[in-house]
């Protein structure tokens, strides 16, 4: 696909990540639903399927998920005419949706290490302590359980009943329990 | 912070230099297949020991709850406890730089592998272990509730509220969040002694 961006479809770009990146809490992925209906939908500056990939290369390689904005920017410029406005798009993506929640947890985070004995910044770190451990093993049983309850998604679960034991019991590399994965996976054994 | 004196006593484990800290987490990103928080865990408070397993769990209490991408957030805090707002740069130009250059190589070849059977099978199979990495991340740091202010029976019953709202009823992320969270924190408050152990 092709289109054409003015200066000012660049800046509402940018000007739509700025505003998302406070709104992403838990992670950029919570914002996916409203960038899909922006970018896709409303704007027509991405097809579904670019949005699709740019997620899901995001999750194939190593790093932080929020790579994926990155990537539909890129796309953007891609579809705009080149890889000058790749860069762009991906910097101006990127950069919109990171830099008022890194501010934000600059500050933050400065202002509990400074305040860090008051008992409601005591509070706060050690009250939430349960719940995000709690997330921990919630988001672990989600990913595992992404394609339902169906029985005969048992190796899967098997894998990855396996892997939590290993990790939580001894100090084998990371690495090689996700290369054993792939390799079950390439070989169509799980 | 630039005056780090109280808070780290002198014979504690820390990153030597702002490429030390870019570095460290440039190694940390670029094995976080699935997800980077298991590797930070294993790295940072197992091998490293930059941080204890009480105080990575509130780091990352904080990382989570604050807006933005959690591991980002996270490198963001360590780097800027140690170097100020320069270390807060390099950890998170560290989580960032390489990853995105992998990410952009992997779209160019994405569309000659994206149907390939074996290659999706590859990365099923990483999903399944990402999803143990995580899981274990969080059994790993559960023992940091036996020191809880609430006591092990509260603590571990708001865990399993929580994990009960996400994991099973499904509940969006903020809400639990904010409910049990909120819960969680007020709790908290009211057993905490008011001057600081």
């Amino acid at each position: 696909m092709s289109i054409a961006m003015d200066f000012g479809d660049w800046l509402s770009l940018f000007a739509h990540y700025l505003a998302l990146s406070l709104l992403t809490v838990g992670g950029a992925v919570s914002a996916a639903p409203d960038m899909h209906r922006y970018l896709v939908d409303e704007r027509g500056w991405l097809t579904d399927a670019q949005f699709s990939a740019s997620i899901a290369i995001a999750q194939s390689a190593p790093g932080p998920n929020v790579l994926f904005v990155a990537l539909m920017g890129w796309h953007v410029g891609l579809n705009a005419g080149g890889l000058g406005p790749a860069v762009l798009g991906m910097a101006l993506c990127l950069g919109g949706i990171m830099l008022p929640s890194t501010a934000l947890a600059y500050f933050a985070t400065r202002w509990g290490h400074e305040n860090r004995n008051r008992r409601d910044v005591r509070a706060f770190k050690q009250g939430m302590t349960p719940v995000v451990i709690a997330l921990l093993v919630a988001t672990g049983w989600i990913l595992a359980t992404g394609n339902g309850y169906r029985l005969d998604n048992w190796p899967l679960w098997l894998v990855t009943a396996a892997a939590t034991a290993i990790v939580w019991r001894t100090k084998v590399h990371l690495l090689w329990l996700l290369a054993a994965g792939a390799l079950l996976g390439w070989f169509g054994l799980v | 912070m630039m005056s780090p004196p109280e808070a780290l006593p002198q014979k504690r484990p820390q990153p030597q230099s702002l490429t030390d800290l870019f570095l460290s987490f440039t190694i940390l990103a670029l094995q976080g297949f699935g997800g980077v928080l298991a590797v930070v865990q294993r790295d940072l408070v197992e091998k490293k020991r930059w941080l204890t397993r009480e105080e990575f769990v509130e780091d990352w209490a904080v990382a989570q709850t604050l807006p933005g991408p959690n591991v980002v957030n996270l490198s963001l805090m360590i780097g800027s406890r140690y170097f100020g707002w320069r270390g807060a740069l390099a950890g998170v130009a560290g989580m960032l730089v390489c990853p995105l250059l992998v990410v952009l190589c992997l779209a160019l070849v994405y569309t000659r592998f994206a149907g390939d059977p074996q290659v999706a099978g590859a990365l099923r199979g990483m999903g399944a272990v990402a999803a143990g990495l995580i899981t274990a991340t969080g059994l790993k740091l559960a023992p940091a509730l036996r020191r809880h202010p609430l006591g092990v029976p509260l603590s571990v019953a708001l865990a399993l509220a929580c994990f009960a709202g996400i994991a099973l009823a499904r509940l969006p992320l903020v809400y639990v969040l904010f409910a049990v969270g909120g819960l969680a924190c007020v709790l908290t408050y009211r057993a905490l002694p008011e001057a600081a152990a």
